[in-house]
């Protein structure tokens, strides 16, 4: 039978299939420093394409459920969106803005997080610094959304108001629980990066940095449909 | 075995095209103008796919039957031509077979659905609820009295959420549990309901229309034969949909014109 | 690190412990047994609930041993009620769409053989594919429960269309507590489905071993890869529907109530909602569904024929294109279940035009499986009679589906026994007989031992010919007018046509009995049959080029180089008539 492999095995207990290559494409600038199995890496990068299809088509339904439902009688009430949501979408884009900082540094030098790394003390210690700023930012962005609801329950607009007001808490509600996945996975991230060993890239990171961005992407999309088709004008 | 399975299939396969070639079980006697139209649609569809069915079937059990027991030295045989003439065979049968029957079908569809109704058309109005129809006609001053809905109770029969006593058209509405019509006149019904959705079914006039809670659907139809037919809920609508059933009745003209007098002098 | 000491890498450990190796576990071979376990459980208990339908049917007032103590209040006096009667109705298609066609065929065989077909370890993510069987188990539970809580199981049907489903308890029994149950149950059940998808697609992009194409993947692989990308694309848009209407249920929202209804003399405070709505996004997921069902079975089908026929595949590329195509048009179909709907006449047509273009790439397939069978040296075991016969009733099944594509005709025939017949058939009866040849065929590899060929046999015919005895007859019912989902005839209303239903109650309870040969075989064969060989059925595919039952990683750490595509059967070789597809033998230009 076959003595060499093409396809390396999917590698040790991740989970995100690898732990070869050099930080899944997302690396650029300095080569990587670290042996590479691009191939290894790729389940992961496919796996959170799959993921995030899966994802648009749910929000795809949500949003033509609410064409349809504007469109099918005249109740739908134009209400004035609260103001927070903008400083909300502001933390959110600062929040990819930290984790952008936060994955370059750790591309740099994949071992920092551990103590086996080759970088310095300061350069770990700042991935950390950015990563958790992103996470403050994430919950400081739900709970934002958060006191946006209370703002509109203060108004008298709860959830079965009107179809407007029932899009609006959905919407923000689904991209909202997506989002604390998103916590969720940084946390797992982080998780990953203090225990494994030796020099590989965190596909964790890798897989949470794409959704992140995407739920940030999301939220853009959300807010700008929600202005078009909620607020008055 | 192959054997067993050729003759097992092709008794099947003779045994079902027989009884719908006999008409065991067919549709009842059409009574509607558009009836002849579909009917032909419907023998068409019948025979090309009868065909299909057939000559797929038999030659399953002719293959079966030929190739169905491994024989040994005997040599394996290819298709002739590949699998090339068979997918050209497949998108020009079916091909052909698509633009025929949708080229007429959509005629047919538009005639019913998507034309309006005579201008002379008898209005009837048809409520449908959980888990009866009911039908109103216009009575003599010919207009319908305004449904308001807050006002629709059971209870007290006011399945229409008429007001008789500000509305003066309301006050010689007819409403029956039965639709009665007369023959040769076309007829438009407009359908609302009250709760869930319903559907007007008549096979006769095959025809059948769902009709939605909050929009007034319109189906129009003329009736050419006098009887009693079945109309029958067709959507489920709650644990009473198999009794949700009334019937159309059609009448020569003057008879029906009696009949809707003796309604209004009530 | 060089590449061959990872090579030596285990993907996960050898489990140990019982919970870790049956109960909890991240093999996907033990998944995909769990999965076809379930599977099994909701065809058993599917199955009963057809049989208690049938006989009310027939006999409308059949008193029901021991039915009262199941349900006191929907069975007094052991008779079925009207609303019990669509509660049976609604559990009995949720239980077999759900959790027999879209698990078994996928979710089960996909999971055990597509990382074996494809030359990987398991799949690309263990742990996610473990959640998603437990995910799917949750889904089940949550509907076995609404037979046991609250006022009875939903009895809205499969299609649960509002606002008979969205306006809670004021519409009756069955419409309360069991309908929110079957809601969140089929929510829950998508996420299990998205997260089953995840799995397949990266493990057929990336988790290929070294020679193993795409080109060269079985048709079974291939079935499964195209079923995980509709299945991603469908359920995503099931569960937020399922969520809208829970939310219309329980939060008083309108998404699918309209203004202004009046239900058991309750005006209820609903505005503006669209029942349309709910058709449109559940129809969006469910015509996806239905090919969901089927094309596993094209796959399997596709796979055995050619190890039965010793003859290659014919057009193994145009079938691939067509179930891709099919995969394409099936999302451009869905209002063909809406003709009559009420939405504009003008989509009718439009819809119409796909749906018959879907015709063709069936038509292609069937008639490449003819074509393989012409001139083939057929071994006419179990699981190649049940592909003879998956062909025979696929054909019946969609020819009676070309009726239904032709809204003037379907003017006629909707919500009729026409429709009962058309999508039993190609569901009920031709994803089942796809089940069941992959049963017969896996069954050795997955448990080491053979079926047993006399009771597979007599399993067949009696199954062959009962379910043409249950399913043709209703074609006659529909096309004479018999209206769907009505618990009883009452008032002489189609009288000329209850000994007809009498008739196929009695083919259905006679083919229920004979599943029984089908479950006796597994369980006796599973402990007693005669021990069976790595490749007793001599086939090519990846499978059968590992022990019966694989090693926990599947290839005992080999990792196999593939030099040829499924298909080399009627050649010569060193093996006899076939070449295998990690076998270095050239194979003679034939």
């Amino acid at each position: 039978m076959a003595s060499t492999t093409s396809a390396p095995p999917p590698g040790t207990e991740s989970d995100w299939g690898a732990t070869g290559g050099g930080g899944g494409g997302l690396q650029h600038g300095r080569p990587a420093p670290v042996s590479t199995f691009p191939a290894a890496v790729r389940p992961s990068q496919t796996g959170i394409g799959v993921a995030l299809a899966a994802i648009s088509m749910m929000f795809a339904a949500l949003t033509s459920a609410m064409v349809v439902r504007q469109g099918a009688a005249r109740d739908w009430g134009h209400f004035e969106l609260p103001g927070i949501l903008y400083f909300n979408t502001l933390i959110l884009l600062l929040s990819s803005f930290s984790l952008e900082l936060a994955r370059r540094r750790f591309a740099q030098d994949p071992g920092l997080g551990r103590e086996e790394s080759h970088g310095n003390a300061g350069q770990s210690a700042q991935v950390l610094y950015w990563l958790y700023a992103t996470m403050g930012l994430g919950l400081l962005f739900v709970f934002g959304q958060l006191v946006a609801w209370r703002e509109l329950a203060a108004q008298g607009l709860f959830l079965a108001t009107t179809p407007s007001t029932s899009f609006f808490y959905v919407l923000t509600a689904v991209h909202g629980l997506h989002l604390l996945g998103g916590i969720t996975g940084l946390a797992y991230a982080l998780h990953r990066m203090s225990r494994s060993t030796g020099s590989r890239p965190n596909t964790a990171l890798g897989v949470a940095v794409v959704y992140w961005h995407f739920m940030d992407g999301l939220w853009v999309y959300l807010l700008l449909l929600m202005i078009t088709r909620m607020n008055v004008t | 075995m192959g054997k067993l399975f050729a003759v097992v299939l092709t008794i099947i396969t003779l045994v079902s095209a027989g009884l719908i070639a006999a008409h065991v079980w067919w549709l009842p006697v059409d009574i509607s103008t558009i009836g002849p139209r579909i009917d032909r649609q419907m023998d068409e569809t019948m025979v090309a796919t009868g065909v299909l069915f057939l000559s797929s079937q038999l030659i399953l059990a002719c293959f079966v039957w030929k190739f169905g027991d491994k024989r040994d030295g005997g040599k394996i045989k290819y298709f002739p031509g590949g699998s090339g003439p068979l997918i050209g065979f497949a998108i020009a049968l079916v091909g052909i077979e698509i633009l025929v029957l949708s080229f007429g079908g959509s005629k047919v569809w538009a005639a019913v659905y998507m034309t309006p109704p005579e201008p002379d058309a008898l209005h009837v109005d048809v409520a449908a609820e959980q888990f009866a129809f009911y039908f109103r006609y216009a009575g003599p001053d010919g207009r319908f009295g305004v449904i308001h809905p807050e006002r629709v109770r059971d209870g007290n029969g006011n399945y229409f959420g008429l007001d008789p006593a500000n509305d003066v058209a309301a006050r010689d509405d007819v409403i029956v549990g039965t639709l009665t019509v007369p023959v040769d006149r076309p007829i438009l019904l407009t359908m609302h309901s009250k709760d869930m959705i319903h559907s007007f079914y008549v096979p006769e006039l095959r025809m059948q229309q769902d009709i939605l809670p909050g929009l007034t659907i319109p189906l129009h139809f003329t009736a050419t034969q006098a009887g009693k037919y079945e109309i029958v809920c067709t959507q489920l609508c709650g644990l009473g949909h198999y009794s949700m059933r009334s019937f159309l009745e059609v009448l020569p003209p003057d008879q029906f014109d009696q009949w809707l007098k003796s309604q209004s002098g009530d | 690190m060089d590449s061959s000491s990872q090579a030596v890498v285990r993907h996960h450990a050898p489990p140990q412990g019982f919970i870790r190796k049956y109960l909890f576990s991240v093999d996907h071979k033990v998944i995909g047994k769990q999965y076809y376990g379930l599977a099994l459980l909701a065809a058993c208990i599917g199955m009963v609930l057809s049989w208690l339908m049938r006989i009310h049917l027939g006999w409308a007032t059949a008193h029901i041993p021991l039915l009262e103590k199941l349900s006191p209040a929907g069975a007094p006096g052991n008779v079925v009620t009207p609303e019990y009667y669509l509660s049976l109705m609604t559990m009995h298609a949720t239980l077999m769409v759900f959790f027999v066609l879209t698990t078994a065929p996928f979710a089960g065989f996909g999971n055990y053989f597509l990382p074996i077909q494809v030359g990987a370890e398991d799949m690309a993510f263990p742990r996610i594919n473990m959640m998603s069987f437990w995910v799917t188990f949750a889904a089940f539970v949550v509907l076995i429960l609404s037979f046991f809580i609250g006022d009875g199981p939903a009895l809205a049907g499969w299609t649960s269309y509002a606002p008979l489903s969205s306006v809670g308890a004021v519409a009756g029994p069955g419409q309360g507590t069991g309908q929110t149950l079957w809601a969140l149950s089929i929510a829950i059940f998508c996420v299990g489905q998205l997260l089953g998808s995840l799995n397949f697609i990266t493990t057929t992009l990336d988790l290929r071993t070294r020679g193993m194409s795409l080109a060269r993947m079985p048709l079974s692989t291939w079935a499964w890869f195209v079923t995980s990308v509709i299945g991603l694309l469908a359920f995503a848009v099931l569960l937020p529907a399922c969520g809208l209407l829970v939310l219309d249920r329980v939060a008083g929202t309108s998404f699918f109530n309209p203004a202004g209804l009046v239900v058991n003399d309750q005006a209820l405070p609903h505005s503006g909602g669209s029942p349309l709505l709910w058709q449109h996004l559940f129809w969006f997921f469910g015509h996806p569904e239905v090919y969901i069902a089927i094309l596993p079975g094209f796959g399997i089908i596709s796979t055995i024929l050619p190890v039965f026929a010793r003859k290659r595949l014919l057009g193994s590329r145009a079938v691939i294109g067509c179930m891709v195509a099919i995969g394409f048009l099936s999302y451009m179909v869905w209002g063909h279940h809406m003709f009559v709907s009420g939405m504009n006449p003008f989509s009718a047509l439009l819809f119409s035009v796909p749906t018959l273009i879907i015709t063709i790439p069936a038509t292609i397939v069937v008639l490449l499986w003819l074509g393989t069978l012409y001139g083939a040296r057929m071994r006419l075991s179990t699981p190649a009679l049940f592909c003879v016969g998956f062909i025979s009733v696929f054909i019946t099944g969609g020819l009676s589906g070309f009726f239904l594509a032709q809204p003037s005709l379907d003017t006629y025939l909707h919500a009729t026994y026409f429709v009962v017949a058309h999508f039993h058939f190609v569901m009920a009866v031709a994803a089942m007989f796809g089940i069941f040849a992959g049963t017969y065929f896996w069954f050795p590899k997955m448990f080491g031992r053979m079926m047993n060929e006399t009771l597979g046999k007599w399993h067949f015919w009696l199954t062959f010919v009962g379910v043409y005895a249950i399913f043709m007859p209703m074609h006659y019912l529909g096309l004479a007018g018999n209206v769907r989902r009505y618990a009883a005839f009452t008032d002489n209303y189609l009288a000329p046509l209850i000994p007809v239903h009498k008739f196929i109650t009695i083919a259905a309870l006679f083919t229920g009995a004979a599943q029984l040969l089908f479950l006796c075989n597994v369980i006796w064969s599973r402990f007693r049959g005669p021990k069976a060989t790595d490749n007793p059925w001599e086939a090519t595919t990846l499978e059968w080029s590992t022990s019966s039952p694989p090693p926990f990683d599947n290839f005992g750490g080999r990792h196999l180089v593939v030099h040829h595509g499924p298909e080399e059967y009627g050649v010569e070789s060193s093996s006899g008539d076939y070449v295998m597809q990690v076998s270095p033998e050239k194979v003679a230009a034939s």
